[in-house]
């Protein structure tokens, strides 16, 4: 079974099937729930979107960054000029502004190269600042009126099945030499740095990955909406993208993704209690934080849980056998 | 193997060296004591590539590669390997992956014969592989430390203060496999403050001493010097 799992032809049918399953299977969830609800079943998978790539650079590699909205900024508009200004098809729309908030990526890593922690925190911060001032100043993008007409192409199969693929790509990226080098570096810089890692390349190869997952999610929020403006990537944007992630267990791809499905849908969950529903919210995060402080799914491991979980009736049926 | 010339070193306006050379031969082993302060990891760090000369006519040679300015993780590819004073283990993963990732540098995956060399000096690493480095003894974390070095397969090892707060048991059992690696084929250069193992396992010996090498000579010379005897070995 094991050796049937290692094989990688057998792995690329199963990552096919997985997607054909996602596809379909969210086709038929489309076709059946509310409008409203499907609403947060789209929210919930773009914050995933998003929140993977930020995972991935503060979770998995420790560059705390409190810019992130800024990337999804650069992602939704990006797409937006693509499918309107230039009539492109829409995924190859979604592609361009994953691509492009990826180059900004790179280029807002460099300074992760001399900076750590809080003073990276302010430099990631001040430069979603500076994206989202540029974005109110330009012509092509409206300015602070506001991006309007675009298509409303976003589905719910496509944002479910990038988000799986995303999440495939990232236990792939975990388990991968590069993965680990990235949670080396967080781990232990200078001890990366001795053992032969390129840490430069890895911080770097981390912010252009988890930019272009914020581009992404960008994309398919502008197509989703199809009106954004300035003010819909602020600061508040990052920090509710960073709490997923932070609220999962930094570093947990199934933190990420059950933090994303949490913090999405409660304050849909909350709307009844009206003008008290931010205040709750708030107080539901720092009730999880007291009570699981490395975040929801923060120090469990996955894979040793499922492997006791099988072990157990395994054993049970070795004894009938007796 | 190695050879330093007229390195300087500052940190911001502090001078932490002042024009070292030094030298190792291939397959030595050879030991810089000095006291708290005098710059011992500050030499070390700077071979290693994790700070740089602050003069233009300082040299750092390694395998008659001039490595000084190169990017650590170029001068791990070149068969150095550096084991950080107070261990640095990743705490979060596991001593197998601990290990895994010493052989980062090297292009695909170490064999079995990597992991077996490892376990032939350091067997205690061989019964805990699954345990998470943080929750190593000391001196396993420095045993991991070192193993994890090896799994790089250096030339030469560079070691800062492996016996730093072990039970002298340990200490020597620590020695005593330095002297083995040494033995199978790695050049070792080491910093102690226990000066007198140092000078027993060694070939040759540097003093240094706010910032300068005060002294150098054949270990057992060394060992039998009125000074060092008075300043570092307590008598
Ligand atoms: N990051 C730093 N910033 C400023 N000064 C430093 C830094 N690191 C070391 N120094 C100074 O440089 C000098 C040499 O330090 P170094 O760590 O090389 O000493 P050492 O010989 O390894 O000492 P020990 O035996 O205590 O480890 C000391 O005076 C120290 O205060
Ligand atoms: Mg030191």
């Amino acid at each position: 079974m094991k050796k049937l799992l290692n094989n990688w032809i057998v792995q690329v049918l199963l990552f096919l099937s997985l997607l054909g399953l996602t596809a379909y299977g969210s086709q038929m969830i489309n076709d059946i729930i509310p409008p409203y609800l499907l609403m947060i079943a789209f929210f919930i998978g773009i914050n995933l979107i998003m929140a993977l790539g930020l995972n991935l650079i503060t979770g998995v590699t420790g560059q705390l960054s409190l810019g992130h909205a800024a990337f999804m900024s650069i992602g939704a508009y990006s797409s937006a000029i693509a499918t309107v200004n230039f009539d492109l098809p829409f995924l190859l729309g979604v592609l361009i502004g994953g691509l492009i908030a990826s180059v900004f990526g790179v280029i807002i890593g460099f300074p992760t190269l001399r900076l750590t922690g809080d003073y990276l925190a302010i430099s990631t911060l001040g430069f979603a600042e500076i994206v989202r001032v540029q974005f109110t100043n330009m012509k092509i993008t409206n300015g602070a009126i506001g991006f309007l007409g675009i298509e409303g192409s976003t589905t719910f199969p496509i944002v479910m099945t990038i988000a799986v693929l995303m999440i495939c790509l990232m236990v792939w990226l975990e388990n991968s030499r590069n993965g680990r080098a990235m949670l080396a570096i967080r781990e232990d810089e200078v001890a990366s740095s001795a053992v032969g890692i390129n840490t430069t390349l890895y911080k770097i190869q981390a912010f252009a990955i988890g930019a272009f997952c914020a581009g992404v999610g960008g994309a398919l929020f502008a197509h989703t909406t199809t009106f954004i403006q300035p003010t819909d990537f602020g600061f508040q944007k990052s920090v509710d993208i960073l709490s997923i992630v932070v609220l999962g267990g930094l570093g947990s791809i199934p933190g990420t993704i059950i933090g994303a499905i949490v913090l999405t849908a409660a304050p849909e969950i909350l709307r009844p209690l009206s003008n008290y529903r931010m205040i709750v919210y708030g107080l539901l995060l720092v009730v999880i934080m007291i009570f699981r402080p490395y975040g929801l799914m923060g120090g469990v491991n996955l894979r040793q849980a499922v492997r006791r979980a099988m072990m157990f009736p395994k054993k049970k049926q070795a004894g009938r056998e007796e | 193997m190695l050879t330093l010339e007229k390195i300087n070193v500052s940190y911001g306006s502090i001078r932490a060296l002042h024009g070292i050379s030094l030298e190792v031969k291939k397959g030595e082993i050879v030991a810089l004591i000095g006291a708290n302060g005098a710059g011992k990891s500050t030499t070390l760090r700077t071979i290693s590539g994790l700070l740089k000369p602050s003069n233009k006519d300082s040299r750092i040679t390694f395998k008659d590669v001039q490595i000084q300015g190169m990017l650590p993780h170029k001068i791990v590819e070149m068969g150095l390997s550096h084991v950080p004073e107070g261990r640095r283990v990743f705490p979060e993963m596991s001593v197998y992956e601990n290990l895994l990732m010493g052989a980062h540098s090297r292009k695909g995956k170490p064999g079995q014969a990597d992991f077996d060399r490892v376990y032939h000096h350091f067997p205690r690493l061989k019964e805990r592989i699954k345990q998470l480095a943080g929750t190593l003894s000391g001196g396993e974390q420095q045993m991991l430390a070192m193993g994890r070095a090896l799994m790089a397969r250096p030339d030469l090892l560079i070691l800062d203060e492996p016996s730093m707060g072990l039970a002298p048991m340990l200490v020597e059992e620590i020695f005593h496999i330095i002297e083995d690696i040494n033995v199978a084929g790695t050049t070792i250069l080491l910093v102690e403050q226990n000066a007198h193992l140092a000078l027993e396992i060694s070939n040759r010996a540097y003093v240094l001493e706010t910032g300068e090498i005060v002294l150098e000579g054949l270990a057992q010379d060394l060992a039998t010097n009125e000074d060092i005897r008075k300043s570092y070995l307590g008598e």
